[in-house]
């Protein structure tokens, strides 16, 4: 269900913004009540929360592992890994498939999210950049803020978040 | 020429290479003049086929020089020159080079570098000092100019050169024949018209190639009539074909369909008069008669014919002189080709030299496969299995009896192609522990120690990509084991040992892992020196417990090395960390056993395949995870009886054994993550559910893991953990169930020593308290 929509909506997207401007496309997620933005470039695909195999001895974000069509995928409980308290699961729960790249690989890992939202064009001269202090996440998590009718959507660097060097710091060291 | 002759010409080298290398160690240690001669015979053949097949691809460095060493080899078998030590390092030396320069030919170099071209004089040198004597005069000039020579083909057996000196007396004064045209013999098979083939129609065909100057019709084999077949096909022809711009594959495609059951000779034009000797005999007619023909239709003159059934009638008294009995078609084998020049000829021979490797691999029953598509295959086999649980679990659901007959059956089929795939992969170790054969040989000469390598278990299996990845890792022990571990000879003869150092390689299986042990007679490790050593360095506490093994393990710490000297095969301290790394990633383990004075043993651990494994399927909690089953030793429930009385010590009494053990879910952490759904449901669970231990076993220790539930056997294909969980211990892999779940695998050696050492550690800590 939840992936439908959101199919259906970043099509609808991409054949409205043929007028040729140059806008970032963003697939908007909420977490806790907060409004997320994530630069769809780096998205692979959506799929429904469940399922998810706690790999042991892992820093609580990280949520587990699922089976994607055959390979096992990394899932980061990202309530958790914004040092919030975990967010309750329900049937807009989805985990959000990100392609991040790591010494010159291509690794793919998920991310939980409370609801995913819709995507949204946001011109470059629209995005400012993060505060330095006042946020509720950290301030390397943020690439920027998109104004959207006078609302704020904090735009997420995914590299940071996903950086693999402080996912894979384990609990025993 | 094409890409894909030069592989094949690079693969063949490489096996050719290494087994000149171990026919020339076997000789090393051998004083049976028979074996020797044996070896010599093989280094000799190889030499042999490289220099041929680098001719056919244009690679004159490699003709040259392994001309000259073929050369020497000819000495040794005519007992000229006797083999010692120094001449096989030599061949060691000339090995090394010739492969060097099959790498150089193979990359697009055009020229050897200069460095090269040193060695390569240098080593002409040597092996024209073993020449000259006997003033022989092959020099370096002299044999760039026969570059033909390679297609002198095999001169096996002693003697022969004698005839063959003989004939090429005879030969010189006749390069080719006169003949400027094609000549093609064709013997159509009894079954060509059955198989409707049409001898007329080939003959057509061949006339739009050039022009046939001369069509002579064999019937000879025609019978009488009482026996006639007018389905049978008896017909031979003889002809002579005008054709400028053609070559021999272009004929022979002509006759493409007919190859089986037909027998065909293309001779081409100006062909040595030794083709047609060959060729006469090769055909069943009478000689005389074939040679009538050939007359007739002007593919020989009759001086050449004369000349050919001459050389004949002197084979035949040679033999007789010598008083052997050799098979006549030999002659044509060592005649074939003294100095033709035409590129066709050289094909031909080749190609026959081709064949008879084809027989010899076939009978070996083997092919050469690309290492990818066996990857791809272990993949597939990886999914069938994972979908065929999938198929199992849910037909269980159905309960439909016959649905689950045909699954089980299905199931068994698909363990039995599992198996099949991964056995493709494994390969004997004993190629690789040869290899140390050199390497020991070599070292100890540098070392000036007198060692022996003894080999055992040659035939153990072993996943092909462990092979691979293992052998620098025993090299370096293996150098390791000679350098620091064997005394001098001096020293061993005060301590009352054998001068002769033993350093053993041997392979085993046990228990579903592979043991490669490096055992050497030599010092052993000083437990004294390693912790002072460490403490100096700062790796271990002064009053730091450790026990014997944790203090052996100290040596695989980087920049730990307790050699005094630093020699040019060790000593600096690098390499021992690199190779406990390496072997680690391989999911292995070392473990060194060690006496003073009496030497060391440093044993590896391998899984036997990094792709599927049975596996012993347990529930921990909410999750399902999977112990390798051949380390699962058995599984017991946690009694209270069975506890020792001894406060919350987790060790338990097994038979009179003490079995230390762990709850999974304590070291896992199962329990105290909130948001875990099953949580609530799953302390239910445990109130009904007495714990059971699953008792696993690696490299002699035992271990108890206590788990929730048990629930059996487990095909399971090893998917790895991502880059995420690098740093991560305990847990070495994934798999994905039936249900297509993920659960982990546990990583049973890791587990196993963290278990026992814990344990240990209690256990000394409170014995000093």
């Amino acid at each position: 269900m939840q992936q439908q929509v959101s199919q259906q909506s970043v099509t609808g997207y991409l054949t409205e913004d043929n007028s040729g401007r140059d806008r970032c496309q963003f697939l908007t997620f909420e977490l806790n009540g907060e409004a997320y933005g994530i630069d769809i470039l780096n998205i692979r695909e959506i799929i429904d929360y469940g399922n998810i195999t706690r790999v042991p001895m892992m820093p609580a974000f990280i949520a587990g592992v699922i089976n994607l069509r055959g390979s096992v995928v990394p899932v980061v409980d990202l309530a958790l890994r914004f040092s919030e308290l975990p967010s309750e699961r329900t049937k807009r729960s989805s985990i959000v498939i990100l392609e991040v790249e790591y010494e010159e690989q291509k690794l793919e890992i998920g991310i939980t999210v409370d609801v995913v939202n819709e995507v949204i064009g946001i011109l470059p001269n629209e995005i400012e950049p993060a505060p330095p202090f006042g946020t509720k996440i950290r301030t390397d998590f943020i690439d920027g803020m998109g104004k959207i009718n006078d609302q704020l959507l904090v735009l997420l660097d995914t590299r940071v978040i996903l950086s693999v060097a402080e996912l894979s710091a384990t609990e025993m060291q | 020429m094409s890409d894909e002759g030069l592989h094949i010409f690079a693969d063949e080298a490489e096996d050719l290479l290494a087994s000149a290398e171990q026919a020339l160690l076997r000789m090393d240690n051998l004083e049976d003049e028979v074996d020797t001669l044996e070896c010599v015979n093989e280094i000799f053949r190889t030499f042999h086929t490289i220099k041929g097949a680098a001719g056919l691809f244009g690679f004159n460095e490699i003709v040259d020089f392994t001309h000259i060493v073929e050369s020497v080899f000819v000495k040794i078998r005519e007992g000229i020159i006797t083999v010692d030590e120094n001449m096989v390092s030599l061949f060691l030396a000339n090995l090394d080079h010739l492969e060097y320069l099959v790498k150089i030919a193979l990359s697009d170099e055009d020229h050897m570098s200069v460095e090269v071209k040193k060695r390569d004089d240098y080593l002409v040198g040597k092996l024209n000092a073993y020449l000259a004597p006997t003033a022989i005069g092959v020099d370096k000039g002299a044999v760039t100019e026969p570059k033909k020579e390679e297609l002198r083909a095999e001169t096996e057996q002693e003697g022969a050169s004698k005839i063959l000196a003989r004939l090429d007396d005879r030969l010189d004064e006749s390069d080719g024949v006169v003949s400027g045209n094609w000549h093609i013999s064709l013997r159509f098979g009894p079954a060509a018209l059955r198989n409707g083939m049409d001898p007329a129609s080939f003959i057509k065909y061949l006339a739009n190639i050039g022009e046939l100057k001369s069509v002579n019709l064999i019937d000879d084999s025609i019978p009488g009539w009482a026996e006639f077949d007018p389905e049978s096909c008896y017909l031979g022809f003889e002809i002579v074909l005008v054709s400028s711009n053609t070559n021999k594959e272009e004929i022979e495609e002509v006759f493409e369909f007919v190859l089986d059951d037909c027998h065909i000779s293309i001779l081409p034009p100006h062909s040595h008069i030794n083709s047609y000797i060959q060729l006469i005999e090769d055909l069943p007619e009478d000689e005389l008669r074939i040679g009538d023909i050939l007359v007739a239709c002007g593919a020989l003159t009759e001086r050449e014919k004369d000349h050919i059934l001459n050389i004949q009638d002197d084979f035949n008294d040679g033999i007789t002189a010598g008083g052997r009995e050799w098979d006549a078609p030999l002659l044509g084998k060592i005649a074939v080709g003294e100095n033709v020049v035409e590129q066709e000829v050289v094909d031909a021979a080749i190609k026959k030299q081709k064949d008879v490797q084809q027989q010899n691999t076939s009978s070996q029953q083997t092919i050469r496969v690309n290492a990818l598509k066996l990857e791809d295959l272990v993949n597939l086999v990886g999914e069938l299995v994972i979908g065929s649980a999938n198929a199992d679990l849910n037909a269980r659901q159905l309960s439909d009896a016959n649905l689950n007959e045909a699954m089980e059956n299905l199931l068994r089929l698909v363990e039995e192609v599992r198996d099949t795939a991964l056995g493709l992969r494994m390969v004997q170790i004993g190629e690789t522990f040869n290899r140390f054969k050199r390497v020991v040989r070599e070292v100890s000469r540098d070392t000036g120690k007198d060692i022996e390598l003894r080999i055992s278990g040659a035939e153990t299996e072993l996943d092909k990509t462990l092979i691979e990845k293992i052998g620098d890792p025993i090299m370096h022990l293996v150098r390791n084991a000679i350098d620091h571990g064997i005394e001098s000879p001096a020293i061993r003869k005060e301590t009352g040992k054998a001068a002769k150092g033993v350093v053993s390689l041997s392979a085993f299986h046990e228990s579903g892992s592979v043991v490669i042990r490096i055992t050497d007679d030599g010092g052993g490790l000083s437990k004294e020196k390693i912790l002072n050593k460490a403490i100096e360095k700062g790796l271990v506490n002064e009053n730091q417990q450790l026990s014997d093994q944790e203090i052996f393990q100290l040596i695989f710490e980087a920049g730990f090395s307790t050699a005094e000297s630093v020699s040019n095969i060790s000593g600096r301290g690098v390499g021992m960390d690199v190779v406990r790394r390496n072997i680690e990633s391989l999911r292995g383990q070392v473990e060194i056993e060690s006496e003073e004075g009496k030497g060391s043993t440093i044993a590896i651990r391998l899984p036997l395949t990094l792709a599927i494994i049975d596996g012993f399927q347990v529930r921990v909690g909410d999750a399902q995870y999977i112990v390798p089953l051949d380390m699962v030793d058995e599984c017991i429930e946690l009694n209270e009886s069975l506890r020792e009385k001894d406060g919350n010590a987790n060790y338990l009494n097994l038979r009179g054994e003490i079995l230390p053990f762990v709850h999974l879910k304590d070291m896992f952490r199962v329990k105290g993550y909130e948001g875990s759904e099953r949580n609530a449901e799953m302390k239910d669970i445990e109130g009904r559910h007495r714990d059971n231990i699953v008792v696993v076993q690696f490299g002699g220790k035992k271990a108890g893991f206590v788990v929730d539930e048990l629930l059996g056997e487990h095909q399971t294909v090893i998917k790895p953990l991502g880059k995420v969980f690098r740093n991560l211990k305990g847990i070495s892999g994934t798999t994905i169930l039936g249900s297509g779940e993920v659960a982990m695998i546990i990583d049973i050696p890791e587990m196993v020593s963290r278990v026992v050492n814990s344990e240990q550690k209690t256990f000394m800590s409170s014995k000093t308290i």
